[in-house]
Parts: structure tokens; sequence; C-alpha cells
């Protein structure tokens, strides 16, 4: 028997019962496109956050104060975790360093003759900052070490604050208040947006010196003094990430008098956060990939189902063929072919539903979706196998059916 | 009409069920039926009609005995091998027609090519012989109708034409008139005729004596023997 006779008599078979045929297919249409969309779903999360996390600059390292193993902050000056002579001695004791920059925030007020603005985060740095965070000075200039050095009071403006503060008035120059310190704007930084929830567009860069003097930002931080949470490190392009890393730690472990096996911090690269953060969501791919093969199997289910009472209801019509010459294999052929058809069609349609699906739920929702052709090809492969498998059952029982007793079928 | 023999069985027999249980429908049937023969099988009810007819039909197998169809013995042939052999050799007519519902008339003659393995019959010229054989049983202009556009007759000509589409050597025809009124059940016999005397081979089941009379020859079955032949007077 030719394929396209096949398929032709499988697809008049399906068109003769359309109402039925579609709500068969509606479980492989739900699993499809769930497959799709929940994939989209979590590669565009995993897309988003690796990206956030390689825009804090390149070639990264994070060296993290950690307490816990070392006791209550301030309780002896080896256990105080990192301080901020720790990136200047980084900078000048490990190879392979190209810059250390610190940060420090506090939340100030600030007003700008008329213009006040509450709540606003006042961000500490070194002199390196632009370059080692990827972000770019528009106008004006970024402060230098001698200011910071010398506590020179000195900010540079988000490009957000920046027309908050002064419309389209240039704002080099201008003088501004935070708290009760007066700043001169020396610059104003490039739109950057905001990555993950810290909009950098609205903050106030500072020299960290004037941070520690003037807006100790915390009960915790006025006990630590010039401790400082996290030290950003970014090495030479050909650096050794393992080497790097012991160098920091045998360094550090020294300067704070602590073993090595009890570091009061911890030091972390981009790639250690990303593969965390990769693990993460493959578990919860998997999860997905799960709840999504089950709706196909279920699926599958509904059309052996459909197919059973299709060769029941077809009995006459099978006696009929095998009187006139069908084999057992042309019979089991065509109810095969027939389920095939079914979840083929239901997986196109599906992949049609998941692909427009994970669109609108881009357009619709703040997460973005990616759609990964692997999980098209995923879905619609399982839901062809599917068809086949679960179309072999009815298919086997319609070829088996004896001639006489099927003709004689009311 | 030539001498060659088309069918020819030995000492056939069919038992259903098991031990105490069991039914012979035919017990001991050996009947032979020559090339161009139109033949009649008659009998009361429960006499093994039906059963002979499928053993014949290549529908079902007997319990033991030999049935040797056109030199070919096929009495021990697996299920595939008598689907092969009832599309090359057979054509069958049924009571109830057998149509296939919302087909059309020109599809259901054309149905036994698609299942013909030996020859792969393109789409133009396996609809062109289907309209030959439509135009045969003189519905050329119902080509496109389906069955429950017709009416009884017009259906069973329908399934005459199915019948003769890969040229059997054999026309299997059970009770064809049963569902009709005299009227179309006559025409329908006048055109089995008329395939007599083009050549075709028919056997044909029926209990109806006047129908009988159409025939050559009658073969009268009771409780699964043969019980009488009986030759009918008319010559070709
Ligand atoms: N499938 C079957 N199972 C058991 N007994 C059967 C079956 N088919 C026919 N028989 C029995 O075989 C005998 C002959 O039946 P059948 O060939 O149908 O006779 P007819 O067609 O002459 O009425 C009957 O006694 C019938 O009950
Ligand atoms: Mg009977």
């Amino acid at each position: 028997m030719k394929l396209t006779e096949v398929i032709r008599i499988a697809w008049e078979a399906i068109l003769k019962n359309k109402v039925r045929s579609f709500l068969t297919t509606l479980g492989i249409i739900i699993g499809v496109a769930a497959v799709i969309i929940m994939v989209a779903i979590s590669a565009g999360t995993e897309a988003t956050i690796s990206e956030q996390i390689t825009s804090l600059g390149s070639n990264l390292l994070f060296v993290q104060s950690s307490f816990s193993r070392a006791g209550p902050p301030g309780m002896g000056r080896s256990s105080g975790g990192l301080v901020y002579d720790d990136a200047a001695a980084i900078q000048e004791g490990v190879s392979g360093v190209k810059a250390v920059i610190v940060e420090q925030q506090a939340t100030a007020t600030i007003k700008a003759g008329s213009v006040t603005l509450e709540n606003i985060t006042v961000l500490g740095s070194t002199t390196e900052f632009p370059s080692v965070r990827d972000m770019d000075v528009a106008q004006g200039r970024y402060f230098n070490e001698t200011e910071n050095e010398r506590k020179q009071k000195v900010a540079v403006l988000g490009s957000t604050l920046a027309t908050e503060l002064f419309g389209d008035a240039n704002p080099i120059g201008q003088v501004i208040t935070a708290e009760t310190t007066k700043l001169t704007v020396i610059g104003v930084m490039a739109e950057k947006g905001t990555v993950g929830d810290v909009d950098y567009d609205s903050r106030l860069y500072v020299p960290i010196q004037v941070v520690f003097q003037k807006f100790t930002p915390s009960m915790f931080a006025r006990i630590m003094g010039d401790s400082v949470r996290l030290l950003y490190v970014e090495m030479e392009d050909d650096a050794n990430l393992e080497e790097v890393t012991t160098q920091i730690e045998l360094l550090l472990a020294k300067r704070h008098d602590v073993s090595l096996d009890s570091l009061d911090f911890s030091v972390t690269s981009q790639q250690d956060i990303i593969s965390t953060q990769e693990s993460t969501t493959a578990a919860f791919r998997s999860l997905l990939a799960w709840v999504a093969g089950v709706s196909l199997i279920v699926g599958g289910i509904g059309i052996m189902n459909i197919m059973l009472v299709s060769v029941t209801e077809r009995t006459r019509e099978i006696g009929i063929r095998q009187a006139i010459g069908a084999t057992p294999d042309d019979i089991r052929m065509q109810f095969l072919a027939e389920a095939l058809l079914l979840s083929i069609v239901g997986g196109l349609i599906g992949m049609g539903a998941g692909m427009g699906g994970a669109i609108l739920y881009g357009f619709l929702s703040d997460m973005r979706t990616v759609i990964v052709p692997g999980s098209i090809l995923l879905a619609f492969g399982s839901a062809a196998i599917v068809g086949a498998f679960f179309g072999f059952y009815p298919a086997n029982k319609a070829a088996q059916l004896d001639p006489i007793e099927a003709l004689r079928y009311e | 009409m030539n001498d060659k023999t088309i069918i020819e069985t030995i000492d056939l027999t069919k038992v259903y069920g098991m031990g105490d249980a069991s039914v012979a429908a035919l017990d001991g049937v050996s009947i032979e039926v020559k090339a161009g023969e139109f033949l009649a099988i008659m009998g009361p009810s429960g006499s093994g009609k039906s059963t002979l007819m499928h053993i014949l039909g290549c529908l079902s197998r007997p319990t033991s005995g030999q049935y040797i169809l056109d030199g070919q013995d096929i009495s021990n042939l697996s299920k595939k091998e008598l689907a092969l052999i009832r599309n090359q050799k057979l054509g069958f007519i049924f009571q109830a027609y057998n149509l296939l519902p919302r087909t059309t008339a020109l599809r259901n003659v054309m149905m036994p090519l698609l299942y013909d393995h030996n020859h792969h019959i393109s789409d133009e010229v396996g609809e062109q012989k289907a309209l030959n054989m439509l135009e045969l049983v003189g519905l050329a202009d119902r080509t496109h109708h389906q069955p429950q556009e017709l009416s009884g007759g017009q259906q069973q000509r329908v399934a005459i034409a199915r019948a003769l589409i890969n040229d059997p050597v054999l026309i299997i025809a059970d009770e064809p008139t049963g569902n009709l009124d005299s009227h179309s059940g006559h025409e329908i016999l006048d055109l089995l005729r008329s395939l007599h005397q083009k050549g075709v081979t028919i056997v044909m089941v029926t209990h109806d004596p006047i129908t009988a009379e159409y025939t050559q020859r009658v073969i009268h079955l009771a409780d699964g023997k043969v019980d009488s032949i009986k030759h009918n007077g008319h010559k070709l």
C-alpha cells in the first residue's frame, strides 16, 4: 500500500470526526506547548542572570567578608573581615591583578537648588570603578586618586539623577548637598540601566574616603570603621584564575592573621556565580520537563483511548478491507498512521501555541523568554514517539481482528 | 468455457469449539468447480453454507481437508498470504453490500487496487479501470455518489464492480439479492448472468429456489455434507 494512500485514508478518518480529533490532540497540544514555554522561560531567566553577572565587568573576582566563622565583628582585629587597605595590598602583592576597587554604600537626601530627592544611594568607590565595572563617563570625568585620598568633596551623577536635579542645564561645576555635605559635580555617567534590582542611573558616585568620612551608613558600619563588605578584583586577561585566588587567600589570611581553613572572607569568580545559577535553573528546568513530559503521556493515553474507540466503531470497515485483500500489516499501518498523524498535527499546533505563548508571555510579564530550538525538536519528537507508542496497541488490535467476525459486526 | 478447474475441495471439515461442545459445521465436503461455471449452494439454515463460503473465500481455514484454488493448495497459508489471494483471485458480493460509507462509488470500486501488492497501479489507470467497471454494471452516471445516496440495487452494483476490478478468477456471492426487492433482485441476477456469459466463474449462496434457477448447477448441503447436486437444464 502506498504511503500517500495510507496518509490520505488516515487524514480522511481524522477529518470525519473533527471535534473529537481536536479534543483528542488537546493533551498533546498542551504537552508540547508546555515544554516549549517552560524551556523558553527558564532559558530566558538564565540568559538574563548571566548577562547581569557579566555586565558587572569582565574577568572579575569578588572578595567578600564572611564573619560566620570568625565570631562577631569588632571583637578583635583578626576577625574583622575585609578592610579598606586590603585593596591596596592585593593590588601590590598579587601578580596578575589589573585593578582592585572597593565599594561602600550609603543613602542620603540630596538637594540642588529647589530640587530635593530622598533616599538616594551614595556609592563610594575607588578610581578604577568605571573601567572595572564596565561603565562609561558621558560628561566631565570620574574622580582621581588624589581626590579620593584627600577626601575631596566631588561627585559624579548617574544619568537619571542628573536630569532629575538639573533638567537640561549642564550639571558640571554645580554644587549639590548630600545630607549636610556640599559636593561639586565633576561628571555624569553614561546610561547603564537597571541590572538585577540595582538602578545604576539614579545613584550618586563619590570617592570612597568621602563615604567613610561623611556618610557612616549604619550602626554596623560605624563599629566596623573602615571595614568594607566587598572588593572587586579585576584580573589581567591572561591571569590564571586559581593562582590569583590562592595568592589573594594567602595574602589576606596573613594580613588578617587567620588560618587558611578559617578564612574571614571568601573569593568567588564570576564563573562560580554563573555555575551556581546554572545548576539552579537546570534543576528547575528538569522539573518543568517532567511536568511537561507527564502531560505528553496523558495526551498519548488520550490518543490510545480514542483509537480503541475508533477501531471498535470501524470493525465492519476493517472486515471489508480485509475481505478485499488488506493484510494485517496494511490494517496495522492504517491505524498507526492515524494515531501518528493525530499526534503530529497536535505537535504542530502545540509548537505554534508554544512559540506564540512564549513570545506572548515574555511580552506581558517582566520575564524574558528565549525560544530554544532544541526544545521544539524535543517536544515535537516526543509527541510523535508518544503517538506511535500509544497508537501501536489499538493498531495491533485492529490488525488481528478476524475478518468473518469483523464483517458480521453491527 | 474451458475445462480448467477453479475450485477443488477434498474432504473439507470445519469444527467449531472443543470436546463435547464441538460442532462440525462442515463434515467432509468434496466439490469441484470448473472455470466459467455459475454455481449455487443451497441448504437449510445451519447446514454449513456460510462456513463453506468463508473457506472458499479464503476468509477462514478448514480444520482438515484440502482446498485447491486455481491450481494452488491454500489449505495452510498464513493470514497474510490468504489476504493476498483474496486480493488477487477473489471478488466478494455480500448480502449487505458492505461498501465503505461516506466514500464515493468510484473510491469504493478502486479500493482493492490499494491492497494490490503485486502491481503498482497509478491513480489515473486505477480510476479509469474503476470507471470501466462502473460502466459495465450500468452506473457510469453515479460515480461520485456515496452509498447512502444510492438505492440498494445500485449499491449492490457498486459492490459487483468492486468485486470485478482485480480480474478475479472467482466471484463469491453470499445471498446477493437477500436485501433487495424482487425487481432489483432480478436486475442483479441478470447482471451476474451476463458476467457469467462473459466467462466469469461465480459461486453463489442462496436459500431462494427462484434465484438458484439463474445458475447452471445447484449443490445442496445438509448437516455439513453435500446432499445432492442438481444440473439446471439451461446451457450457455
Ligand atoms: N463461529 C462459530 N462458532 C461456533 N459455531 C459456529 C460458528 N459459525 C457457525 N457455527 C455453527 O456451524 C454450523 C453451520 O453454520 P453456518 O455455516 O453459518 O450455516 P448456514 O450458513 O448454512 O446457516 C451451525 O450449527 C452454526 O451454529
Ligand atoms: Mg449463513
